[in-house]
């Protein structure tokens, strides 16, 4: 790579690993918290610490549902101007950061950022726009299922969810997240159980 | 040698902030530990269960049990007796030992008063004191003794005195029985039978009782050593009016005070710092606790009172010049209990210094550790600690909470929830009656996004929760029932509907 520093694929969920792959060294933008909170699952389950700066609003119930461990985390809820500053510390220090940005973010910023990611061999999860981000992960449609007028609960997701990488056309996945054994399940793996099991 | 016990009556509730005035009982979850005199008149008894005593005595105070709280509060007391006479001996929180200083007050008496009545002026009023020739004696004598009074045991007077005490005193239900049953009822009837009978049918721990009743239990209480001074202070000749020259300037003494503390094997988790102005009466200008995640170095302790004196960002001390910095170790422990793993261990070394940078950039409460809790809302369900601290006061989250909501759990959980309206098929506002009926189902909503208006797609509920009904004010107080709304963009909101309307509280984001 441009400086010589390997940029080390990081644990993905399972569900995800054919859609996107996190690497050190580089940001990756979604559109929502789950979804942030899902690429820190794994980093996190395996070990890493991680960190979360400027989302105040963040479930931690759900955060810990999605297997984040929570002894290793670390949250600036409300770092106001300074969230580049406490960003760019907390990257010295873990593998995955998940960052809210206050504002549209210049470019400049975003390079400042990349470089030091490169560096210390760490990634950006930006919940927001982010100017030259690796991969944007977007949810397109989603439905849920579980509730009816008043009766049962919210229980699984059918997710629709698109995955661009660069300048290349968008891919598009199904997704039940969170399904009803766990957290992310591909539709098709679901499909496929359902068939073995008949 | 002599033995001079001093006694305070139910510590427990004395160290409890127990009033004389009104009858309190320290309790653990279900039994009494300890109660004061007008309790004890009440019919309130040690071990009784916590209804039991409160419907014996309905104006009973409570208090939950603390050991440690006991223990500290004990602590003064320790001091107070200490700078009278050294060589104290904590028997148990509420009772110490001394050697019976005679010849420098004149007699046991005097001691004993002038004890007392240091301890008066402490504010402790309920010291009773006992001398003896032998601990299990003088222990005795003080029981004996009225309040601020003493009771003395002459020479060789133990044997006598004590033979004429029920066996009752032994304090051991099941030896006390046996002994009664045997027909033993005062320690004389006990002390009177041979050794070697007593030896060969209760073995060595009645041999031991034996020779306690018999007043020649050579065992001394063990002396505790006097706390060294870890105090370190600072002065600063002129007053210092920025932060960054008080920082700089107390450097010197955090590495003082963390290698004094290396010297004697400890190192500090908890540690005070104040601050005092330079006028006249030396007013204390700031004074917080500080817990750290592992134990204070010198580089944290001079970040501490940076972030201490630090009123405003821009460096602006609290108040007036700062003369003296005062460093209070408040928790010591071995550094043995705190040595790394050989594989590593703990907090991260590095994850601690990036992090103090950054409370270092925004101030020490901006960095927070997720915990998990118990609780009914999602907001309710989680707490953010600071880092380094230990969460205090979590509630067990694994216990069952009716009228939560059942996972998946929300994951966004707005600090502040907003107003948001939702209508039945008619136009008007859902409204849910005090029993859990709902006057419509709802059709619309307005979640106070930007969003605007739109329609419901599938909705779940109630969950109705009443809640601190009690209080007189407070959020979340009375019936609130709790709904699932999924509009039909397939966003799904987790909303409240209150007396006050309805509310948006958390996003199935």
């Amino acid at each position: 790579m441009q400086d010589g520093v390997p940029r080390v694929p990081l644990p993905m969920h399972p569900a995800l690993a054919d859609l996107v792959q996190l690497r050190t060294g580089a940001a990756y933008q979604v559109d929502r918290a789950s979804l942030g909170l899902t690429l820190l699952a794994a980093p996190s389950h395996e070990g890493s610490w991680t960190a979360v700066v400027g989302a105040a609003d963040l479930g931690i119930e759900a955060a810990a549902e999605l297997g984040i461990d929570l002894t290793r985390t670390i949250l600036v809820p409300d770092p106001g101007e300074q969230w580049v500053e406490a960003t760019a510390a907390l990257i010295d220090v873990v593998s995955v950061v998940l960052l809210r940005p206050p504002a549209a973010v210049p470019a400049h910023t975003a390079n400042k950022l990349a470089a030091r990611l490169r560096k210390r061999s760490s990634a950006l999860v930006v919940w927001g726009d982010w100017p030259g981000a690796e991969a944007r992960l977007r949810v397109l449609s989603s439905r849920w299922s579980g509730a009816e007028g008043g009766h049962g609960r919210l229980r699984s997701r059918q997710v629709r969810l698109g995955v661009q990488q660069g300048t290349s056309p968008e891919r598009c996945a199904e997704l039940w997240f969170p399904s009803a054994a766990g957290p992310v399940e591909r539709v098709v793996d679901v499909a496929a159980r359902v068939e073995v099991t008949a | 040698m002599r033995s001079l016990v001093l006694w305070c009556p139910d510590w427990p509730v004395v160290a409890a902030g127990g009033s004389g005035r009104l009858p309190c009982a320290v309790v653990t979850r279900s039994a009494v530990v300890a109660c004061n005199d007008l309790a004890r008149t009440s019919g309130v008894r040690r071990g009784m269960r916590r209804r039991d005593a409160q419907a014996r005595c309905p104006e009973l105070q409570l208090f939950d049990a603390n050991p440690e709280r006991d223990l500290r509060a004990f602590e003064p007391v320790l001091a107070a007796v200490e700078e009278l006479r050294p060589g104290v001996a904590p028997v148990r929180p509420g009772m110490l030992a001394i050697k019976a200083p005679g010849r420098f007050y004149g007699s046991e008496e005097n001691a004993a008063a002038s004890i007392a009545e240091r301890l008066v002026e402490l504010g402790v009023w309920d010291v009773r004191i006992g001398v003896a020739d032998d601990l299990f004696s003088a222990e005795q004598a003080a029981r004996l003794a009225d309040v601020q009074g003493w009771k003395v045991i002459g020479p060789g007077a133990s044997a006598d005195f004590l033979g004429r005490l029920p066996v009752e005193v032994l304090e051991d239900a099941d030896l006390v029985g046996l002994l009664q049953r045997l027909g033993l009822r005062t320690l004389g009837d006990l002390a009177a039978l041979p050794g070697r009978d007593v030896l060969t049918r209760f073995g060595a721990y009645g041999a031991k009782v034996h020779r306690l009743a018999r007043g020649v239990d050579p065992v001394q209480p063990e002396v505790r050593k006097p706390p060294d001074d870890l105090v370190r202070e600072v002065v600063f000749e002129p007053p210092l009016a920025s932060v960054e020259a008080v920082s700089f300037s107390v450097r010197r003494t955090a590495d003082q005070l963390v290698a004094a503390l290396a010297d004697r094997g400890l190192v500090c988790t908890s540690l005070r710092v104040e601050a005092e102005a330079d006028d006249a009466q030396r007013s204390l200008l700031s004074s917080r606790v500080w817990v750290h995640s592992r134990w204070f170095g010198a580089v944290d302790v001079v970040d501490r009172v940076h972030w201490q004196l630090q009123a405003t960002p821009a460096g602006a001390l609290v108040g007036a010049p700062v003369g003296l910095v005062r460093f209070v170790p408040e928790v010591v422990e071995q550094s043995a209990a705190h040595a790394d793993g050989l594989w590593g261990g703990g907090t991260d070394d590095r994850v601690d210094r990036g992090v103090a940078r950054v409370q270092a950039m925004l101030g020490y409460d901006a960095v927070v550790v997720p915990v998990r809790q118990g609780g009914r809302s999602p907001a309710d369900r989680q707490l953010l600690v600071p880092w380094g601290e230990r969460p205090a006061g979590v509630r067990a989250p694994d216990l069952v909470w009716p009228g939560a909501l059942p996972a998946p759990a929300p994951s966004r959980v707005f600090v502040e929830p907003w107003a948001t309206s939702v209508v039945g098929p008619d136009g008007q506002p859902v409204t849910v009656t005090d029993r859990g009926v709902m006057s419509a189902p709802p059709v619309r909503f307005h979640s106070g996004s930007t969003s605007g208006w739109q329609a419901v797609d599938c909705w779940a509920g109630p969950w109705p929760v009443d809640e601190q009904w009690w209080e007189a004010t407070g959020i979340g107080r009375g019936l609130v029932s709790r709904f699932q709304v999924v509009g039909v963009d397939g966003r799904a909101w987790l909303m409240r509907c209150d007396s006050s309307g309805w509310w948006t509280e958390a996003a199935y984001d």
